[in-house]
Order: structure tokens, then C-alpha cells, then sequence
């Protein structure tokens, strides 16, 4: 169908499966006990029945579609990202440069050009913004200001067109085709965060990092990461070239710099005094809340992939 | 009939893309927002987007209802923009400055109020500096002081200021807050009444997503 590779199809399909029983739980909740306040369960499970199907969506169509999908999304989270935190008036015009960043850096993905696709932003536009912002001449407030800038760049543009260029990778394991390696990821990436919560939820005793994140336990933490870490192993030879002992390591990798993802966007909003970043998801908040992990293990997951098969 | 076309293509295709996408907008209680005139806005002013932002929350088929009061010696200053302000965005123009006749000076507002028109008012009388409220006028009271039951709602919108301030061509993308309050009643007291305006707004500041943004800054 759509001429999608086969194990990539029953991978979406079984998403959808997922969803499907996430919705019919929702209404069975609702059935037995009608007169609790389910508004904000069914906004979140609502709301991820609209991100799957665009996302899917856009996955099945034409490759230069699935990219500029993901160059909206890496402005929709730089956009975000400026939106909150404290930058100077004077800084406007290199701000626009910083988004000029985006399309530019989605050429080389679009170009498969993995030499530029990797330097372009630590290098050219880490080099160009402070210049750009001493010809406007505000020097108070000039270190943290081009630092925050950068740093937005890095976490928002840079992580997130890793995501695209695993579709620009040629393929290895037919069956699940490039396709395959990006709802690895993006699964596991999300599977991480649920078996994180509900581990936590169920066993969370001791607090991992009470100053950043109260609700973070060592028990959430470890046991979703070895859950993670065996789900991917299994999960592994079936959607990406990586072998089974190579999935639990991708799995680890995974499980641990998703955590991590979470808690440093989480300090960035503890700083500013605010629980999301935006409310462009209705019921999970900004863009930012929801792919905090996957800038973390975008890249890591990319370049471990990288190393051991390109 | 043509520049009542000409609004809706302006607003649906122009204004309405433009504040999703290039702005995005977090929107809190925007059911308080008045759906039927007569009703006044009133709403802090940083920058031209904000009258844009505020019309693009009505849908196309009331976007004509909703009508801005802006100032004549700004607005009207060439035929172009005179055209333009006052047959697609529908603005309701004031004058500025040494006023003799308080009363003729709202006509056209009591007008449009009585046509139960949607008036969207900025009490700080100017763009002003970005981010930063200015003293509110007093002209407003004046306004509504013969109409004490009219549904006054005032508006905070945070982060316009930063994507197109005033004296700037550029539009740079952020996401903007626009936060709606309540009601606020009728005081005969002109200067306790504008003291609650300003009150209410300062307190819809607080819950500005975007309002630790601002650095002080000498530019």
C-alpha cells in the first residue's frame, strides 16, 4: 500500500492500533465513572490522533515533502523557543537570520550534502550570527544574548533535521526502508517517555533531580529505560540494519538521552517561571514539551546508527 | 460590496495565514472575547499587529463588525492608506490632540456602537514603547460614560512589540500571548476607572507566556 515497505506499514498500523485502544480505554473510563472531568485525557489522546496522522501523512508522502515537514517543524520549535526566553529588541534582525538558518540547513538534507548538513550551523552560522549582531552595535547584554541564540539554533534546527536526514540514508534493511529508521526513533523516543511515567507512576520513590523535575524518580528512570532497552533490541532488526545486541545499545542510548532531552528543556521553563512552552498542542502544551527527548536522541541515535553501518 | 470582498480576501488570505504561522498565537479565554456588539475592546498597543491580531479572532463572516479606533492624523495622512484603513480594515478614525468638542470627537463611535459594532479601542493612545504599557487616557471613560451597561472587555497581548515595533518594516516571527479578562464595570469616577482598566490588564500580563522575554535594553 502507498508503496510503503512492508514492516514500516505494520509499524503505522500497529501505532494505529495503539491509538484506537487509547481512544476506546478513554471511552470505557468514561462509561464507568461518568461524572469525573475526562476533558483533559481526551484533549491529550485527541490531540495525538491529529500528530500521528500528519505525521504519517506526511512520512508517505514524497521525500522533499517529508523534509519541509520537518523544517516547519524545527521553525515551529525555534519560534517557540525565542518566544520564551529573554532576548534583546536589538537582536531582531539576527534573529531573522537565525531562522534563515532553517531553509538553508533543510537544502543540504533535501541535497543529501552530509558534509555541509554537518558543519553549516556549528560552524557557518555559529561564526555569522555574533558577527551580524556587532554591526548592530548593542554590545550590553551581547554574550547571553548570541549564547541563547545559538543554543536555540543547536536544540531546535540542528537536533531536529537529524530526524530528516535518516530519510536520506541509503537503505539497508528493505523491508522497512528509510521509513523504518524514522519511526524506530520516533517510537521508541515516545514509548520511552510513557514506560518513564508509568514506571514512575507505579514504583517512583526516590527523586532523581527534585530541584528541576519533582516528579522524576530513579525508578521511573531505570525502569523505563530497561524496558526501552529491550523493546528496541526486539524491535530493531525488524524496522532498521542495526542487530539485535545493537538494538538493546540504540535502546540505552535512547532510554537515557530522552530522559535527559526532558529535564534540560524542563530547566529552561523552571528558569522562566512557566509550565509549557506554548499551546500549539492542546492538552501536552507547546511543540517544545512534546519534542524535548527527540532532540536528544535524534542526533545521538543518528550518529551511533552512522558509525556502525555508513 | 467589492471592499467588503476585498476585506475577507485581505483578512482570509493575507492576515489570517500570516498571524498563524508567522506569529502563532497562545489565545487564553478566548471564549470572553464579546461575540456580539455592542461591546468595546479594550487592549494595550505595541505595535500595528495588534489590531490585525485582535480582528483575525473573528471569524471572516463577523470580521466586519469588529472595528478599530485609530488615529486620523496617522491613518488618513495620504489617500492610500486613508482607503485602505478606512474601507478594508474599517477603522473608525479619532483625532489626536487638543480636542475642543469632546462629543463630536466619539460620534462615529456611538455610531458604530449603536449599529452594535464591535470597537476595539487602545486606551494608551499610542504604540509607545515595545512591551511597556504608557499611561492610559482618560477619553475612554468620556466614551462610555452615557452607556454604563456597555460590555467593556479589556485585552493584554504580550510579544507584538517584538515582532514588528514601531519604526520597523521587518516582521520577525514570535509567538504572541493574547489573554481576554472580564467585564469591567462602570465607574463613574474617570480616574478610578481608568485606574481599573490599567489594573486589569497589568493582572492578564501575568499570565503572558512570553512575559520574561523582555530585557532591558538601551536601543
Amino acid at each position: 500500500m502507498f508503496n510503503v515497505p512492508l514492516h514500516s506499514f505494520y509499524m503505522m498500523v500497529f501505532v494505529t492500533v495503539l491509538l484506537v485502544s487509547a481512544s476506546l480505554i478513554r471511552l470505557l473510563l468514561q462509561a464507568k465513572n461518568p461524572q469525573a472531568d475526562h476533558t483533559e485525557l481526551k484533549q491529550r489522546i485527541q490531540s495525538w490522533w491529529w500528530m500521528i496522522g500528519i505525521l504519517f501523512a506526511m512520512l508517505l508522502a514524497p521525500t522533499n515533502i517529508s523534509i519541509l515537514f520537518f523544517a516547519l517543524l524545527s521553525f515551529l520549535a525555534l519560534k517557540e523557543f525565542f518566544s520564551i526566553v529573554p532576548t534583546r529588541q536589538a537582536d531582531r534582525r539576527v534573529l531573522m537570520w537565525a531562522y534563515l538558518a532553517i531553509p538553508i540547513q533543510y537544502y543540504w538534507v533535501a541535497a543529501d550534502w552530509y558534509g555541509m548538513f554537518m558543519v553549516f550551523i556549528p560552524i557557518y552560522v555559529f561564526l555569522f550570527l555574533p558577527m551580524r549582531a556587532v554591526f548592530i552595535g548593542e554590545t550590553k547584554g551581547f554574550i547571553r544574548s548570541l549564547g541563547t541564540i545559538h543554543w536555540g539554533v543547536m536544540l531546535s534546527v540542528l537536533c531536529i533535521s537529524h530526524i530528516a536526514y535518516l530519510l536520506q540514508l541509503p537503505v539497508k534493511n528493505e523491508q522497512a526502508g528509510a521509513l523504518g529508521l524514522v519511526l524506530y526513533l520516533l517510537f521508541i523516543t515516545q514509548f520511552n517517555d510513557v514506560c518513564q511515567y508509568i514506571w514512575g507512576k507505579t514504583l517512583g520513590k526516590h527523586k532523581i533531580i527534585p530541584k528541576v523535575s519533582p516528579k522524576k524518580t530513579w525508578e521511573g528512570f531505570i525502569g523505563g529505560v530497561v524496558t526501552v532497552t529491550i523493546i528496541s533490541g526486539l524491535v530493531a532488526p525488524y524496522l532498521t540494519p542495526l542487530t539485535i545486541l545493537q538494538g538493546f545499545a540504540a535502546g540505552t542510548l535512547i532510554g537515557i538521552s530522552g530522559f535527559v532531552g526532558d529535564v534540560v528543556i524542563s530547566s529552561v521553563k523552571r528558569d522562566l517561571a512557566i509550565k509549557d512552552s506554548g499551546t500549539l498542542i492542546p492538552g501536552h502544551g507547546g511543540l517544545l514539551d512534546r519534542v524535548d527527548s527527540l532532540i536528544y536522541t535524534a542526533p545521538l541515535f543518528f550518529h551511533f546508527l552512522y558509525y556502525l553501518h555508513y | 460590496m467589492i471592499n467588503r470582498c476585498l476585506k475577507v480576501l485581505f483578512f482570509g488570505l493575507l492576515v489570517k495565514p500570516t498571524v498563524l504561522l508567522a506569529l502563532g498565537l497562545n489565545v487564553f479565554f478566548r471564549e470572553k472575547l464579546p461575540k456580539q456588539g455592542p461591546a468595546l475592546v479594550l487592549a494595550n498597543h505595541n505595535s500595528h499587529l495588534d489590531t490585525m491580531v485582535l480582528m483575525s479572532l473573528y471569524p471572516l463572516s463577523q470580521i466586519h463588525k469588529v472595528r478599530p479606533v485609530a488615529a486620523a492624523d496617522y491613518f488618513l495622512k495620504n489617500k492610500l492608506i486613508a482607503w485602505f484603513s478606512l474601507s478594508i480594515i474599517g477603522i473608525i478614525p479619532l483625532q489626536r490632540g487638543r480636542i475642543r468638542d469632546k462629543d463630536a470627537l466619539f460620534e462615529e463611535c456611538h455610531a458604530a456602537l449603536d449599529n452594535g459594532d464591535i470597537l476595539v479601542l487602545f486606551p494608551e493612545g499610542s504604540r509607545g514603547n515595545p512591551e511597556e504599557l504608557s499611561t492610559l487616557k482618560r477619553g475612554v471613560h468620556h466614551l462610555i460614560q452615557d452607556r454604563p451597561n456597555l460590555n467593556v472587555i479589556p485585552v493584554m497581548m504580550h510579544g507584538l512589540g517584538r515582532a514588528l515595533p514601531k519604526g520597523e518594516a521587518l516582521l520577525v516571527p514570535f509567538n504572541c500571548d493574547v489573554v481576554i479578562g472580564d467585564n469591567i464595570p462602570y465607574d463613574d469616577n474617570s480616574k478610578a476607572y481608568i485606574n481599573s482598566i490599567s489594573l486589569s490588564l497589568n493582572t492578564l500580563l501575568e499570565l503572558c507566556m512570553t512575559r520574561q522575554t523582555v530585557v532591558d535594553d538601551e536601543y
